[in-house]
């Protein structure tokens, strides 16, 4: 079975220069992109080493002496590609604000807590049926310079390196019925609204771990389909 | 669940999830990707990232992907048991704009029609202020095959330059400087892949 990278599925990313995102009028390239035929260099994949992630990588509450602070959460789902076959032993990668919505970076100004017990960062690699798990707390909305009093969603950040060089993604999850999604550009950035739908975890009250933590569903899906007999 | 999912900003404060080693932790992916048994000539690629006004990013994310010296791709589902080379490297910019890899020269690899790449490496830019990663490919300006290469022969000659990374003598190590000009005069060319 062939798989193909249909360029038509790009058209679910942003564009590189959207207005309200105030930081991407100077980073955003001018000239047309080059439409590039997909050669054995774009249709291999990331070769990285897999053995040395460890399974306390995506336990992002139990990377210190004490627990976090804040909610805590299991972010679960599937990854797949665009016919819904899971995307197996890829790497997952995470990172976030704490639960007072700061991050554990150096330019990061909010005025808001450190957590000694919270770095926020994570990772996981998919099983055979392209499943992954963290457990973490939810990431408080922070503010940021771009407009007046503009605040970013909770969001997790998630980078998915996939099985070729075609389906690296690097994207953020939401949380569901977020107040701030109306105001925030980077949410907006996609305008398609089934695509943008798409960043936004669903409550997932099957999952919750009763008396333990609340849990949230995100599948992520990547470029990929089969080629099917006509086109071929 | 139809389409795929949209892309998204890495954002200002990815350095501690995709480079732990910044925050005390294990990176799985480096700057280094010579490995001390792989063949092939020993190189260093390095350069800055500069967006429209010429100014630098301080807060960029370059990451690449290449063969090996004979040409071949690594493979996650079949490991070689000759090389522990995997063509796969990460690295930040630093406040300078500044990022460099330790790698091995690839081979030529495969192409359209039947034509053998000229060797090159893929390159990913992700970035604050950069919705999706944007796309480029280096080339080695002391190398031949360009004239023939399939990809090269699609970008528009004036702008091949700034695929064509420079060849420089560090004490006696070679060194090709591959700088990325986001937007303006020298914007390097960016593919839709």
């Amino acid at each position: 079975m062939t798989i193909v990278y249909p360029y038509e599925s790009l058209k679910a990313h942003p564009r590189y220069d959207y207005e309200g995102y105030r930081s991407t009028e100077k980073r955003s390239p001018k000239q047309p992109l080059v439409l590039l035929p997909h050669t054995l260099s774009e249709l291999t994949g990331p070769v990285y080493g897999h053995n040395d992630v460890r399974a306390e990588d995506a336990d992002l509450t139990r990377q210190h002496a004490g627990e976090p602070l804040g909610e805590r959460i299991i972010v679960h789902g599937h990854v797949l590609d665009e016919d819904a076959r899971p995307v197996a032993n890829t790497l997952v990668e995470v990172w976030q604000a704490n639960a007072a919505g700061r991050y554990m970076h150096v330019v990061d100004q909010h005025p808001a807590p450190l957590d000694p017990n919270f770095t926020g960062g994570g990772r996981v690699v998919t099983d055979d049926k392209g499943y992954y798990r963290f457990v973490t707390v939810k990431p408080g909305a922070y503010p940021w310079r771009n407009h007046h009093n503009a605040w970013r969603p909770a969001h997790i950040h998630f980078s998915l390196l996939g099985h070729t060089f075609l389906q690296r993604l690097v994207t953020q999850m939401y949380f569901p019925g977020d107040p701030l999604f109306a105001y925030d550009p980077i949410f907006n950035s996609v305008e398609d609204a089934a695509a943008r739908q798409r960043t936004i975890s669903s409550f997932d009250l099957e999952n919750t771990m009763p008396e333990w933590a609340l849990c949230y569903r995100f599948d992520i899906v990547l470029r990929g389909r089969s080629q099917t007999p006509m086109e071929a | 669940m139809n389409g795929i999912t949209p892309s998204a900003t890495v954002g200002p404060f990815f350095l501690f999830g995709l480079v732990p080693s910044s925050a005390g932790g294990i990176d799985l992916i480096t700057n280094r990707l010579a490995t001390p048994d792989a063949e092939g000539e020993r190189i260093r690629i390095e350069g800055r990232v500069f967006d429209g006004d010429g100014t630098v990013l301080p807060d960029a994310l370059i990451e690449i992907w290449q063969a090996d010296a004979a040409g071949r791709y690594a493979n996650a589902q079949e490991q070689r048991a000759n090389t522990a080379f995997k063509g796969f490297g990460r690295a930040p910019t630093d406040s300078d704009g500044f990022y460099w890899f330790e790698t091995i020269r690839p081979g030529r690899v495969a192409g359209p029609e039947g034509r053998a790449q000229a060797p090159h490496i893929l390159v990913n830019v992700f970035g604050r202020g950069m919705t999706r990663h944007a796309t480029t490919r280096i080339y080695f300006a002391d190398e031949n095959a360009n004239a023939e290469d399939a990809i090269l022969g699609l970008v528009p000659p004036d702008r091949r330059d700034t695929l064509i990374a420079r060849r420089e003598d560090n004490n006696g190590e070679p060194v090709y400087r591959f700088d990325i000009h986001l937007q303006g005069e020298h914007e390097t060319v960016f593919f839709e892949a």
